[in-house]
C-alpha cells in the first residue's frame, strides 16, 4: 500500500488554516485525438463546499469529471483527488468517491434494494453496515415504499434520486454529480435540490455540473463557467453576478424586427446592453429610473419584465451566447 | 490490482440479477437440448444407425451427437454472453460504466465477468448432461464428465465473445458473426457428423476450429476408448492446449479493449 497523503475532512478540521484542496488541477487537459475537449484549466476544490461547473453543451464538463473519478486518463497537466494521483491511485481514489453520472446506469432488472446492495458490496463494505445503510439511504431518498420495485418500473425522478442514494454507500468524502437533475420536471427537481441541500448541510463536499443557472445559484459555493473547453469565469454566484452583471435586468420585447428601428431610441440606456431575436436586455443598477427613461424616449416595445440578474446573464455576457440553445 | 476478491463482487452482482432474470432464459437452456435430442438423435439417428454408409460408428448415433452437441450447444452459450449482454453494460444498460468508478478495477469486472460465465456454463452443460442421461444417449457418469470440457470450450468462446464485442457500436455485427461464424461451425467441427466425412480440402479447417477441440475433447472424456472416425488422431493433449490457449488469449484481449471502451 501507499503513503496517502492525509486530507483533513471538514468535519474534524479545526485549524484555522486554508484546508488542503481535495481536488487540485493545473493546466489539465483532456484530447479525443486532435480534438481538445478539456483545454488546461485550473481549480481547486476545498473540502465542505459545493463546487460547480456550469457551461452549455459540450463545454467539457463531463470529460472533466471522468477524469476526477480516474476513469479518463487525463491527457495533460496536473490533476490530484485528496492529493493523490489517478493515475497510480484510481482504487484509493475511488473508494472515497459518490459518484452520480451523467446517465442513469442502475440495473434496471434489479430491486431499489439490491441496486443499493451490490453498490455497497463494490466497495467491499460488510453486509450488516450495508444493510444498515441501505435503511437510511431508503429514507434519504424517499424510497423506502419502493424498496422492492423493479428500478425499470421506478419514474425518472425516483431513478434519479436512486442513483445519488447509491452514490452515497460508501459514506463518500466527494459526490460527483453530473448534471444530477437535467430531464426532470420541475417538481422531481426541488425535490432533488432539497436532498442535495440537505447533504451539503451534513457537511458533505460536492461537485455539481449543471447548466441550469437557479441550480447553480441554489447549490453552489463557488463554480467556474466553462465554455468550449476553457474556463472562463470563477466565483460565488453573487461574486459573478456582481463582476459581470448588474442587480437587476429589464427584458424588453419587441413585434418581429422591430429591435433594429428600436436601437436608437435605446442607445446609450443602462450600463450595458445585449440584443437578442426579438428581445433586449437592459443590465441596471436602478431598474425604476431605467423605466422612467424608456417611456419618456418613447420606446414601442410589447412587454416589458423586471427581473433580478443571474447567472444565465453572466453567461451570455462571458460568451454571447446563451446556456441552453 | 485485480484481485479474485474483487471479481467474485461481480460474480455476486450477477448472481443476484440471474435469481431476477432466470424465468426468462431457462426455457432455452431446457428447449434446446430437448429439441436437439429428440430431433437430431432419436429421429435422425433411426435413420442413420440402421444405414448401410461407410461411416459406421462404434457407438449409437444418439450418442455420437449428444457428446457433439453438449459441446456446440456451451459454445452458443458462451457466444450469446460474450456478445449482447457485453454491449449491453457498455452501451444500452451502462451498468458496467457504475462499476467501473467504484474500487474495481476493469480487470476486476472482465474476470467476473468470465468467472460467473464458467459457472453459468457448467450449470447449462449440466441440464444438458441430465437431460442426454434422460434420453439415454449417455450413462449418467460420461454425461456428467462431459461437462468439463464442454464448459471449458463454451468459455473459449465467450472470452472471444467478450473481447470482440467490447469493441462494437451496434449488435449488427453480432448478428452476423452469429449467422456466419456460429452457427457453420456447427457443421464443420464434426457435432453431428466425423469430419472425416468432410471435403479433403475442408478437413484442415475444421482441425483450426474451436468447436472441433471442444467437441473432440467431450467425446474422448465421455467415451473412453472410443476408436475412429467418432474421434480423430490428434492428440488429446493438443485439444486442452487449444482451448486453454484461447482462454488466456481471449481473457487478456477482453481485459484489454474494455479497459479502452470504459477507460476513454
Ligand atoms: N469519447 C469521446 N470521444 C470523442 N469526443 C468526445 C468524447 N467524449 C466527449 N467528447 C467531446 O468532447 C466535448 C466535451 O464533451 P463533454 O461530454 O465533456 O461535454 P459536457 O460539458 O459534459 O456537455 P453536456 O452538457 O452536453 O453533457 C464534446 O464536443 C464531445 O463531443
Ligand atoms: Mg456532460
Amino acid at each position: 500500500m501507499k503513503e496517502s497523503a492525509h486530507v483533513p475532512s471538514s468535519r474534524s478540521g479545526t485549524v484555522r488554516q486554508m484546508p488542503s484542496p481535495l481536488v487540485e488541477a493545473r493546466g489539465l487537459t483532456k484530447k479525443f485525438g486532435d480534438f481538445v475537449a478539456v483545454d488546461a484549466i485550473d481549480f481547486e476544490i476545498r473540502p465542505g463546499e459545493a463546487f460547480g461547473f456550469l457551461g452549455p453543451n459540450g463545454a467539457g464538463k463531463t470529460s472533466t469529471m471522468k477524469m476526477i473519478t480516474t476513469v479518463s486518463p487525463i491527457t495533460d497537466g496536473k490533476l490530484t483527488v485528496f492529493g493523490l494521483d489517478p493515475r497510480d491511485d484510481g482504487a484509493e481514489i475511488r473508494s472515497r468517491l459518490g459518484v452520480v453520472p451523467q446517465e442513469n446506469n442502475l440495473d434496471e432488472e434489479l430491486t431499489v434494494e439490491e441496486n443499493l446492495y451490490i453498490y455497497g458490496r463494490f466497495h467491499d463494505i460488510p453486509k450488516p453496515v450495508i444493510r444498515r445503510r441501505i435503511e437510511e439511504l431508503l429514507e434519504f431518498a424517499q424510497l423506502v415504499e419502493k424498496r422492492k420495485a423493479r428500478v425499470e418500473n421506478l419514474s425518472g425522478g425516483m431513478q434519479r434520486r436512486l442513483v445519488i442514494a447509491r452514490a452515497l454507500i460508501n459514506e463518500p468524502d466527494l459526490v460527483i454529480l453530473d448534471e444530477p437533475t437535467t430531464g426532470l420536471d420541475p417538481q422531481a427537481r426541488h425535490v432533488l435540490w432539497d436532498r442535495l441541500y440537505r447533504l451539503k448541510q451534513e457537511g458533505a463536499t460536492l461537485i455539481i455540473t449543471t447548466h441550469y443557472m437557479d441550480e447553480a445559484e441554489q447549490l453552489c459555493d463557488r463554480l467556474v463557467v466553462m465554455d468550449k473547453g476553457k474556463i472562463v469565469a470563477e466565483g460565488s454566484p453573487q461574486e459573478l453576478i456582481q463582476r459581470y452583471s448588474t442587480r437587476e435586468v429589464v427584458e424588453l420585447r419587441f413585434a418581429p424586427g422591430a429591435v433594429e428601428t428600436n436601437l436608437d431610441r435605446l442607445d446609450g440606456l443602462g450600463n450595458r446592453m445585449e440584443a437578442l431575436a426579438d428581445r433586449v436586455l437592459i443590465y441596471t443598477d436602478d431598474a425604476e429610473a431605467l423605466i422612467d427613461e424608456i417611456h419618456r424616449r418613447g420606446v414601442e416595445f410589447e412587454q416589458r419584465l423586471t427581473r433580478r440578474s443571474t447567472l444565465e446573464d453572466v453567461f451570455l455576457h462571458l460568451t454571447g451566447r446563451r446556456l441552453i440553445d | 490490482m485485480a484481485t479474485l476478491t474483487n471479481a467474485l463482487r461481480v460474480v455476486e452482482a450477477d448472481y443476484i440479477n440471474y435469481r431476477r432474470t432466470w424465468r426468462g432464459r431457462i426455457i432455452s437452456t431446457f428447449l434446446n437440448p430437448i429439441l436437439f435430442l429428440a430431433g437430431m438423435g432419436l429421429i435422425l439417428g433411426q435413420l442413420v444407425d440402421r444405414g448401410q454408409g461407410e461411416a459406421q460408428l462404434p457407438v449409437p448415433f444418439l450418442t455420437f451427437v449428444a457428446t457433439g452437441l453438449i459441446a456446440a450447444t456451451a459454445m452458443q452459450t458462451g457466444f450469446g454472453e460474450g456478445a449482447w449482454p457485453i454491449l449491453a453494460g457498455i452501451k444500452w444498460r451502462k451498468t458496467f460504466h457504475a462499476i467501473v468508478v467504484t474500487p474495481l478495477s476493469v480487470a476486476d469486472l472482465v474476470n467476473g465477468i468470465l468467472i460467473w460465465g464458467a459457472i453459468h456454463l457448467a450449470f447449462a452443460s449440466g441440464v444438458f448432461a441430465v437431460l442426454a442421461a434422460v434420453f439415454g444417449a449417455l450413462e449418467p457418469g460420461p454425461a456428467l464428465l462431459s461437462i468439463v470440457p464442454a464448459a471449458l470450450g463454451g468459455l473459449a468462446f465467450q472470452a472471444a465473445a467478450t473481447a470482440y464485442s467490447a469493441r462494437l457500436e451496434d449488435d449488427m455485427n453480432l448478428t452476423n458473426a452469429f449467422r456466419f461464424v456460429i452457427m457453420p461451425l456447427y457443421l464443420f467441427s464434426g457435432t453431428f457428423f466425423p469430419i472425416s466425412q468432410l471435403p479433403d480440402w475442408l478437413e484442415p479447417v475444421a482441425f483450426a476450429t474451436p468447436l472441433f477441440h471442444a467437441v473432440e475433447l467431450t467425446r474422448k472424456v465421455a467415451l473412453p476408448g472410443v476408436g475412429a472416425p467418432v474421434v480423430t488422431t490428434v492428440p488429446t493433449w493438443v485439444n486442452v492446449a487449444y482451448l486453454v490457449a484461447m482462454i488466456t488469449v481471449a481473457w487478456v484481449l477482453a481485459i484489454r479493449s474494455m479497459r479502452e471502451r470504459l477507460q476513454k
